[in-house]
C-alpha cells in the first residue's frame, strides 16, 4: 500500500541544470568565468568577418539557439516531453505575419499579442495533459503540433500552402533592421537573454521545484508544490521562448509557410536539447549548433544526413544520455 | 444520393479506417500494458511492414501472382518478417532501458521512429512507391452503396487476426503469462514466468498485427511511403485511448469508433476532409480531460 | 476541539476494503502514535490524511477545514507535513535544496521575480534559506554536510533531513512514517528527543506511525491501534498495555515479538 518511490535508475539522462556543465570544473573561479564569457563574447560579435555565408548560419543556430533553451525548460528542466515544440515557434511567426500584413500592426507591437497567444495555447494544451501521466503530454503535444499545422495549412488568414510573405522588417529607433548582418546580432542578444533568463529561473524558487518535481512527484506534493502548476508554469515559459523565436523568424524570412512547422522541425528541435546534454546550458547550445551546422558539414550525403542525425540520437540515449557536454562535478 | 446512403457508405468507410486503427491500436496497446512503454516507434513498424509487404509481394508474384493468394501470402510473410524485427528493437534498444527514468526510455522510443523513417527515406529517395496488386475494382451493391471485395477482405482480415489475438490472449499459455505481466510484473516474476521472453512475445504479436495493418493498407491504398506511418501511429494512440490503453477489446473497440467518427466527422458542414486530423486529435484531447481511462480501462484508485 | 479529527473514514481499492469507518483525533500539541500489526492500513490513514488516497467516505477534519477532498499540497499548506516510511530524499539534490523545498508553499515569488530578482524575490529566498537553515539546525545536521547530496548522507542522518524538511513547511501537525526503522539504539534515543523537542520547543503536534512499542510507549500521550483497517482501541499507553483485544491482535499476526513487548 506504500506509495511508489520515484523513478529510479541506474543513469540519469538529465542532469541537474547548470550554467556552466563540466566547464566549471575547468573555470572554477569568477574571474575565469567572466574572462571566458569576454572571449565567447567577442568571437560572437567578431563573427561576421568570415563571410555573408557563415552569418546566415551562424544566424539560424542562434534561433535554435534560443528554441532549444525554451524547450530545455520543458525537457531538461521539468523532465517533460514535448514533441510539437515547433507549434508554438508556429503561433508566434503566424501572430507576427498576421498582424503587420493583414492588419498593418507595428513589429514590436505584435511580440506582447504573439507571446500572449502563446501562453494561450500552453495553459489549453498543458492545463489538461499535464494532470495525467507525464508520457502522455508528448503525444498530446505530438497532435498538437499537427493541429497547429493543418490549421495554417488550410486557414485563409495565414495564407493556406503558400503561407504569408512580405512581412515588413522593424525599425527601431531609426535603425532599419533588415541585412543578414543585422538579424545576426539581433539573435545574438535574443540568445544571450535567453541564457540569462535559463540561469536565473533554474537557481530560483521555481527552478528548484521543477527538480523536486522530476525528481519525485509525490515527495514534491507532499512538501506542499502544486505538481501541476509547477510543470505548467515550464510548459508556458517554453512556449514564450517558442513565440518570441518565432516572431523574429518571421521578420528575418519575411515569408513563413507550413512546411517551417512540421514535426521534423520539431525533432530537430528537441534534438539539438538531447545531442548537447538536458538542462546543461552550454550542451543545449553545441546541440544547437550541432544541428544546424551538421546538415551543412554532411550536405554530400544528402537524404542519408537526417539518418545519421536519428542514429546519432539513438546512440546517445544509449551510451551517454548525458549528452556530449561532459557532466559538472559530483558532489 | 439521399442522406441514408451516404450515411451507410460513410459507415463502411468507418469500419474499414477503423479495422486499421485496430490492428495497429492493438500493438500499442499491448505493449504499453506489458512494459508500460508508449512505443513511439509503433507506426514506423506499421511503414516497414508497408515495405516489407511489398517486397514480399514481389518475391511471390512469380509462384503464384500479385492477386489475392499473393497479397494473402504477402501480409503473412511481412508479418513474420517485421515481428522478428520488432523483437529485435525491444532487445536492442528498450530492454537496456527499462529501469532507467521514464523520459530517457520515451525519448529512445522517438530516436527509433526517426531511425525507421529516415532509414526508409534515404532507401527510397523519399518517392511514394506503387503498391499495385491485382485485387480488381470489383464489388457488391446493396441497395444504393457499393461495397468492393477488397473492402469486405480487409475487414474480414482484421475481424480474423483480432479474433486470433483473443484466442491467443485467453487461452494460451503465453496469452495468460501476458496479461499476468501487465497487472504485476515483479509478482509474475516471483511465480516463475520469464518476464523477458513475455515481453519479446508481447512485441512479436504487436509489431506483427502493424505489419498486417502496414501490408494491408498499401494494397487497399495503392501507393506506399516513408512517413505514412506517422500519422496511424497517432490515430493509433488516439483509439488505444478511446478505448482505454492497455486494454485488448479496448483497442479493437477505440479503433472503430475512432474510423466511424472520422467517417461521419467529416460530413459535418465545415469539417471536411482537410479537418480531419484536427478533428480525430479533438478527441483524444477531450477523451483524455474528461475520461483518461477511456471506454473499457481499469480505474484506478484516483490519486491526487 | 481536536486539531485533526477523523469521522467515519472508509478506503477501498478495486473491493478490498482498506479502512472501515475509522474515526480517531489528534489534539493541538499532543504527541500521539498509531499502532498496528503489518498490512492494517496504518501508512493507508496517513495517505488519506495528506490527501494522497481519496477516502470513499467520512470525514477529515483538520484545523477547522474539512480537508477529504483536497490535494496532497493543498494539505500541506493547511499545515499537516509527512515524512516517508523509507526515506524519499530528493536525488542529486544539496540537503540544504532539500530542505528549501518545505517552504515552497510558504513563498510566492515566480518566474519574472526570478529572472528579474527583485527586491521581494531576493528577500524572499534569503528568508527560505534562513528556514531551512534553522530547520537543519534545529534536528542537528552539521552546516559542514548541507552542500552535499542529500543521498549520499549516512540513513540516520537521511532520517532527520527527512523531518527537517517537513518541518520547514511550518506544519501544525507532523505525521512520521515509522522514523525508527533502520535507526541504531543510539539514534532511536536521539529521535525520541527530538520528538519532544518538536512539540515542545515548535509546538507541532506529532501523530507517528511506529513498530517499536518501547519507543510508542515512552512518548505517546495517546494510542491507536488499527488492525485490518479497524481501530480497535484507543486510550494512554497503559490502557493499551492492558488491553486484550490489542495483545489479540498481534498475537493472531507475525508480530508476536512486539505482542510480548507490549
Amino acid at each position: 500500500m506504500a506509495l511508489e518511490p520515484g523513478s529510479p535508475g541506474p543513469q540519469s539522462v538529465v542532469s541537474r541544470p547548470s550554467a556552466w556543465g563540466g566547464l566549471g570544473l575547468l573555470l572554477d573561479t569568477p574571474a575565469k568565468r567572466a574572462a571566458a564569457i569576454v572571449v565567447i563574447l567577442a568571437a560572437m560579435v567578431a563573427a561576421p568577418l568570415l563571410g555573408p555565408y557563415a552569418v546566415v548560419i551562424l544566424t539560424n543556430a542562434l534561433l535554435y539557439t534560443i528554441l532549444a533553451l525554451g524547450l530545455n525548460i520543458v525537457v531538461g528542466y521539468a523532465g517533460l516531453l514535448d514533441l510539437g515544440y515547433a507549434a508554438f515557434f508556429a503561433v508566434g511567426a503566424y501572430s507576427v505575419g498576421i498582424l503587420t500584413t493583414v492588419f498593418g500592426w507595428n513589429f514590436w507591437a505584435t511580440i506582447p499579442v504573439a507571446v500572449l497567444a502563446a501562453v494561450c495555447a500552453g495553459i489549453i494544451i498543458g492545463g489538461p495533459t499535464l494532470r495525467l501521466r507525464s508520457d502522455y503530454l508528448a503525444i498530446v503535444t505530438l497532435g498538437f503540433g499537427e493541429i497547429v499545422r493543418i490549421a495554417a495549412r488550410n486557414l485563409q488568414i495565414t495564407g493556406a500552402a503558400s503561407g504569408i510573405s512580405g512581412i515588413e522588417q522593424p525599425w527601431l529607433f531609426g535603425w532599419h533592421i533588415a541585412g543578414s548582418t543585422d538579424f545576426y546580432y539581433v539573435f545574438l542578444l535574443l540568445a544571450v537573454i535567453g541564457i540569462f533568463v535559463s540561469v536565473r529561473l533554474a537557481r530560483s524558487r521555481l527552478g528548484r521545484a521543477w527538480l523536486y518535481v522530476r525528481h519525485d512527484e509525490d515527495a514534491a506534493e507532499a512538501m506542499g508544490i502544486d505538481r501541476v502548476r509547477v510543470k505548467l508554469a515550464a510548459y508556458i515559459i517554453g512556449a514564450i521562448y517558442g513565440a518570441i523565436g518565432g516572431a523574429f523568424f518571421a521578420v528575418n524570412f519575411t515569408a513563413i509557410s507550413p512546411q517551417s512547422f512540421s514535426f521534423q522541425q520539431s525533432t530537430l528541435f528537441l534534438m539539438a536539447v538531447i545531442l548537447g546534454g538536458m538542462g546543461k546550458i552550454p550542451g543545449v547550445i553545441l546541440g544547437a549548433f550541432i544541428v544546424v551546422l551538421g546538415p551543412e558539414l554532411l550536405r554530400d550525403l544528402g537524404s542519408f544526413r537526417y539518418l545519421v542525425f536519428a542514429v546519432g540520437l539513438l546512440l546517445i540515449m544509449l551510451f551517454r544520455p548525458s549528452g556530449i557536454w561532459p557532466s559538472g562535478a559530483k558532489r | 444520393m439521399t442522406l441514408t446512403t451516404i450515411l451507410l457508405q460513410q459507415l463502411v468507410n468507418g469500419l474499414v479506417l477503423g479495422s486499421f486503427y485496430a490492428l495497429v491500436a492493438l500493438g500499442y496497446t499491448m505493449v504499453f500494458g506489458v512494459v508500460k512503454l508508449l512505443n513511439f516507434a509503433h507506426g514506423d513498424l506499421y511503414m516497414v511492414g508497408a515495405f516489407i509487404g511489398l517486397l514480399a509481394l514481389s518475391l511471390v508474384a512469380g509462384a503464384v501472382g500479385t492477386s489475392w493468394v499473393g497479397v494473402g501470402l504477402a501480409i503473412l510473410l511481412s508479418m513474420l518478417a517485421v515481428g522478428f524485427f520488432g523483437v529485435f528493437i525491444e532487445r536492442i534498444a528498450y530492454a537496456p532501458m527499462l529501469k532507467a527514468p521514464r523520459l530517457s526510455i520515451l525519448i529512445t522510443a522517438l530516436a527509433v521512429s526517426l531511425v525507421l523513417q529516415n532509414g526508409v527515406l534515404s532507401l527510397t529517395g523519399g518517392q511514394v512507391m506503387p503498391f499495385s496488386p491485382k485485387l480488381g475494382f470489383a464489388g457488391i451493391n446493396l441497395g444504393d452503396i457499393f461495397i468492393n471485395y477488397k473492402q469486405i477482405a480487409l475487414a474480414g482480415a482484421a475481424a480474423v487476426l483480432m479474433l486470433a489475438l483473443e484466442l491467443f490472449v485467453s487461452r494460451t499459455q503465453y496469452g495468460r503469462a501476458m496479461r499476468a505481466v501487465s497487472v504485476d510484473k515483479d509478482m509474475s516474476e516471483l511465480m516463475g514466468i520469464d518476464v523477458n521472453r513475455i515481453i519479446a512475445v508481447t512485441f512479436f504479436v504487436g509489431t506483427a498485427l502493424a505489419a498486417a495493418a502496414g501490408t494491408m493498407a498499401g494494397a487497399y491504398y495503392g501507393s506506399i511511403w516513408y512517413f505514412m506511418g506517422f500519422l496511424i501511429g497517432l490515430k493509433a494512440f488516439t483509439a488505444a485511448v478511446i478505448g482505454g490503453i492497455g486494454s485488448i477489446p479496448g483497442a479493437m473497440l477505440g479503433g472503430l469508433v475512432l474510423g466511424l467518427l472520422e467517417s461521419f466527422g467529416t460530413q459535418i458542414p465545415g469539417i471536411g476532409s482537410a479537418w480531419k486530423d484536427v478533428f480525430s486529435f479533438s478527441v483524444l484531447i477531450l477523451v483524455l480531460v474528461f475520461k483518461p481511462t477511456g471506454l473499457l480501462g481499469k480505474s484506478e484508485q484516483e490519486r491526487m | 476541539m481536536a486539531l485533526l479529527d477523523l469521522k467515519g473514514v472508509s478506503l477501498g481499492f478495486a473491493g478490498n476494503r482498506v479502512l472501515q469507518d475509522v474515526s480517531f483525533a489528534v489534539d493541538a500539541g499532543a504527541i500521539a502514535s498509531l499502532i498496528g500489526p503489518n498490512g492494517a492500513g496504518k501508512t493507508s490513514l496517513f495517505n488519506s490524511i495528506t490527501g494522497f488516497y481519496k477516502p470513499q467516505r467520512g470525514s477529515i477534519v483538520f484545523d477547522g477545514v474539512e480537508t477529504r477532498r483536497m490535494k496532497p499540497h493543498q494539505v500541506t499548506r493547511a499545515g499537516i507535513a509527512r515524512t516517508f516510511q523509507n526515506v524519499r530524499l530528493f536525488r542529486e539534490m544539496s540537503v540544504l535544496e532539500n530542505v528549501m523545498s518545505g517552504q515552497h508553499c510558504r513563498s510566492r515569488a515566480g518566474a519574472i521575480g526570478a529572472v528579474l530578482h527583485l527586491p521581494a524575490q531576493q528577500r524572499e529566498e534569503a528568508h527560505i534559506h534562513d528556514v531551512a537553515a534553522g530547520c537543519l539546525r534545529f534536528v542537528g545536521i552539521d552546516p559542514a554536510e548541507w552542500e552535499r547530496d542529500a543521498t549520499t548522507l549516512a540513513y540516520g542522518h537521511q532520517r532527520r533531513v527527512e523531518i527537517a524538511r517537513a518541518l520547514a513547511t511550518e506544519p501544525k501537525l507532523l505525521l512520521l512514517d515509522e522514523p525508527a526503522a533502520g535507526l541504531t539504539k543510539g539514534e532511536k534515543a536521539e529521535l525520541v528527543t527530538l520528538i519532544a523537542r518538536i512539540r515542545d520547543e515548535r509546538g507541532v503536534a506529532v501523530l507517528l506511525i511506529e513498530h517499536d512499542t518501547g519507543l510508542v510507549m515512552s512518548i505517546s500521550e495517546r494510542v491507536s491501534v488499527l488492525d485490518h483497517g479497524v481501530m480497535i482501541a484507543e486510550g494512554t499507553p497503559r490502557e493499551i498495555q492492558a488491553n486484550p483485544r490489542v495483545i489479540e491482535a498481534y498475537l493472531g499476526s507475525e508480530d508476536a515479538e512486539a505482542a510480548l513487548a507490549l
